[in-house]
């Protein structure tokens, strides 16, 4: 096992990777957006509201109870 | 095979889980909040919305004040953008985080370990939270509690990430000595000793009072679809675009070493 992970069976196909210096700041970048966006959906006016009001909560609502999300 | 080539994949992947869930909860969820909210509705006071302006249920129909929101965009538009904002959401993490597993989980291939990639994500993201903090329909849950639930929810849903990510990196660095059987029970194993002491020393939320049993089950069922579609249709997605990506990719270079043999 030891040996083929370090020098892969003749024939058998090479699996690219991609460098970690190269991922790091799309991980970073859209990571991060994408949170904010799961934060917007998943829990904004519920316990921390920004902006202040209802509006986002009651509107996705239903996504939020169907999705699993504390919601009220 | 770049960060950019997973990431419009991941999104477009995203995409689509997302319409085929908002489908999929409207169909088979959206019978379960409508019974609740009649439930709530007919119940009166026993649980109040705290979304509501002073708490009382204006945020369905029926209230003596308008609701901000109408039952009929909240269970379509709304369920809509919700499960679309999410999907997308997931689809760009998922797919960042499958292109840094690529090449780097044993010797998968890209289609197999973006596929291991959803299934962790799956089960660390929404199955595990959702067994120690199931879903609950409105009328359940006090208002006055949300910002416990909210934290606790998160918290755990943290460390069951947290857990999955490090556990998975165990496995990988105990494959190389022990090998893919040890790595995957030894990964496994650990991932569950994790959630489940978690499970136990974080608080416990029930809030459920005489909410009647038959509605709670089939609501929770409900959600638990959805939120298998939506992974299960991402992983699906995303599996196959990366796949074919990577196929396409090898006969590329096939066909280069090939013009380059002549």
């Amino acid at each position: 096992m030891s040996q083929s992970a370090t020098a892969p069976v003749a024939g058998a196909p090479e699996i690219p990777s991609i460098p970690l210096r190269e991922l790091a700041p799309w991980a970073l970048f859209f990571g991060l957006l994408g949170l904010l966006v799961i934060f917007f959906i998943s829990a904004d006016q519920g316990a921390v509201s920004i902006p202040s009001g209802t509006l986002i909560h009651e509107w996705v609502h239903d996504g939020r109870h169907l999705l699993g999300y504390p919601c009220h | 095979m770049s960060a950019r080539a997973f990431l419009v994949r991941g999104l477009l992947a995203g995409l689509l889980a997302g319409i085929v869930t908002f489908m999929v909860a409207y169909a088979v969820g959206e019978p379960q909040v409508g019974a609740a909210i009649a439930l709530e509705e007919a119940g009166g006071d026993g649980h109040s919305h705290s979304h509501a302006e002073g708490g009382e249920e204006g945020g369905d129909e029926g209230g003596e004040e308008a609701p901000e929101v109408s039952r009929t965009n909240q269970s379509t538009w709304g369920l809509l953008t919700g499960t679309l904002a999410i999907g997308v959401a997931l689809g760009g993490i998922v797919a960042l985080v499958a292109a840094v597993a690529l090449g780097r989980i044993g010797r998968l291939s890209p289609g197999q370990s973006t596929a291991l990639v959803t299934l962790i994500g799956f089960v660390a993201f929404a199955l595990v939270p959702f067994l120690k903090y199931p879903a609950t329909p409105p009328a359940v849950g006090s208002g006055d509690t949300i910002g416990l639930r909210t934290s606790v929810y998160f918290g755990y849903l943290l460390v069951s990430v947290v857990a999955a990510a490090l556990a998975t990196y165990g496995a990988v660095r105990l494959r190389e000595r022990f090998g893919t059987y040890a790595a995957v029970v030894g990964g496994t194993a650990a991932y569950l000793v994790v959630v489940v002491v978690a499970g136990q020393l974080f608080a416990t939320v029930n809030e459920i009072g005489d909410f009647p049993a038959d509605t709670l089950w089939s609501f929770r069922l409900a959600s638990l679809i959805t939120l298998a579609t939506m992974w299960g249709v991402l992983g699906v997605a995303l599996t196959g675009l990366i796949g074919r990506l990577h196929r396409q990719q090898q006969a590329v270079a096939e066909r280069k070493a090939f013009a380059a043999s002549l």
